[in-house]
């Protein structure tokens, strides 16, 4: 069966409904979806449940689906840098979930394993362990966290082969493991499809059986805090 | 006199052994990278997925696939290995991180930490704070003693939602350096021309000498 999709429209047609839970790669603006997040915008699907570490800024990445009011819940570590982000949350129109970075991450990891939760000590004492199940191991307390499993999984790789196998490129691997293993679906973007073959068995970075439909395309990458050195002190 | 924001970043620098895998936090942690003492090695972690974390690009050099934790460009060195995020706190979680030096809004005798949230104010996010202080072998804090009204951030419990509770080890402020210890806060050192009593005026935990 073809993995490959002329375009990220014909990527994602057929796989969105309204009030689906979608995960989400990326870490800030570093490694996202910005293909198929404009393709879920154009789809005009609403309601969505996103859980993605991050909510993009305004204008861009995630940020395109609060504009347009897609988004009605988001499952997040920080949500910093984005106004509109703030200003629906705070007028009561879009729910929050804040999970710990690393809870997050397992969580959809464990989704992805076929494991439904998993005890951490991560948020013990705080607000994060409320109301959740605690239990005493190894003279630790920990709090039970369930695991996420997506309708649809979108994350970007760099280069992809026809099989779905994918290589990321530096940190911008970040949270798109995790989230493309916890879809029902999953649709990556690359930067590139190379021929099959091409890739080295033994630097994949998440095989294909995780991957069932992929998208290249041009994308703008753009950076959130771009921080230099003088060349003299190089 | 108080130590300054790199006075104070030298002084949680002299924290780091060598061989040690540190991560970080930002504000004043950040700085602690250019005061690393010379014979000592320390790979620096970045929780969005990387292990050996080099300065700042040369202009022109930026990369947007290569960031750290607070969305800066950074570079790669020698021994670089970059992984995803659930990896990423599987170390963290496991115990493999050697210390931890954050920032924080308040901290208590018993070593509870907040720093991640001012109820009523904007809510940002915990990011991996609350990960790092419940997994990493050591923490460290770094911050200013009181805030800017004159109150101390150093108190018998915290005002503020917590990060993580009884997590802290160390305090390194502008007026000194103090141990989480049974009963209070362990003086471990004043900031040059800061008298016991000083530190004591700016403090609202119990201190022992």
């Amino acid at each position: 069966m073809k993995k490959t999709y002329p375009d990220a429209d014909a990527a994602v047609d057929g796989l969105l409904f309204d009030g689906m839970t979608i995960a989400a790669g990326g870490f800030g603006l570093c490694g996202i979806p910005e293909l198929l997040i404009e393709a879920l915008r154009r789809s005009g699907a609403k309601s969505l449940t996103v859980a993605s570490n991050n909510c993009g800024v305004d204008g861009f990445g995630l940020g395109v689906l609060l504009n347009t009011r897609q988004i009605s819940r988001m499952i997040s570590s920080y949500v910093g840098e984005n106004a509109e982000f703030m200003r629906q949350y705070l007028a009561g129109e879009l729910e929050l979930e804040f999970n710990p970075q690393g809870t997050l991450a397992e969580r959809m990891r464990a989704g992805g394993a076929g494991i439904p939760g998993f005890y951490t000590a991560t948020g013990v004492g705080t607000v994060v362990a409320e109301g959740k199940e605690h239990k005493e191991f190894n003279g630790r307390v920990h709090i039970l966290e369930n695991s996420i499993v997506a309708d649809l999984s979108i994350v970007k790789a760099w280069k992809a082969d026809p099989s779905g196998n994918l290589v990321f490129r530096k940190t911008a691997r970040n949270f798109n493991v995790p989230a493309a293993t916890c879809g029902k679906v999953c649709v990556a973007e690359v930067e590139e499809i190379v021929p099959l073959g091409s890739l080295d068995p033994d630097h994949i970075h998440l095989p294909g059986i995780y991957v069932n439909r992929i998208v290249s395309g041009v994308h703008e990458k753009r950076i959130e805090q771009l921080t230099v050195r003088p060349k003299e002190l190089a | 006199m108080p130590w300054d924001r790199n006075r104070m970043a030298a002084r949680a620098a002299q924290e780091l052994q060598d061989g040690w895998y540190v991560n970080l936090g930002i504000g004043i942690p950040t700085l602690i990278s250019n005061h690393i003492p010379a014979g000592i090695a320390v790979t620096l972690q970045s929780e969005n997925g990387m292990l050996g974390m080099g300065p700042f690009p040369i202009v022109g050099e930026e990369d947007p696939d290569l960031i750290n934790a607070g969305k800066q460009t950074i570079t790669e060195q020698p021994q670089t290995a970059y992984f995803d995020s659930a990896t990423s706190f599987a170390m963290i979680r496991g115990g493999k991180i050697d210390m931890a030096i954050l920032g924080a809004m308040e901290v208590s005798e018993e070593g509870d930490l907040a720093n991640w949230m001012v109820p009523g104010k904007l809510v940002k996010g915990m990011g991996g704070a609350m990960d790092l202080v419940a997994g990493v072998k050591r923490v460290v804090v770094v911050m200013d003693h009181t805030d800017k009204a004159g109150r101390s951030k150093v108190l018998r419990s915290c005002t503020l939602p917590l990060t993580g509770k009884a997590v802290v080890d160390r305090i390194i402020t502008d007026l000194g350096v103090l141990d989480v210890v049974a009963g209070g806060l362990q003086v471990v050192e004043l900031a040059d021309g800061i008298s016991f009593n000083q530190l004591r005026a700016a403090t609202m935990a119990r201190l022992l000498i």
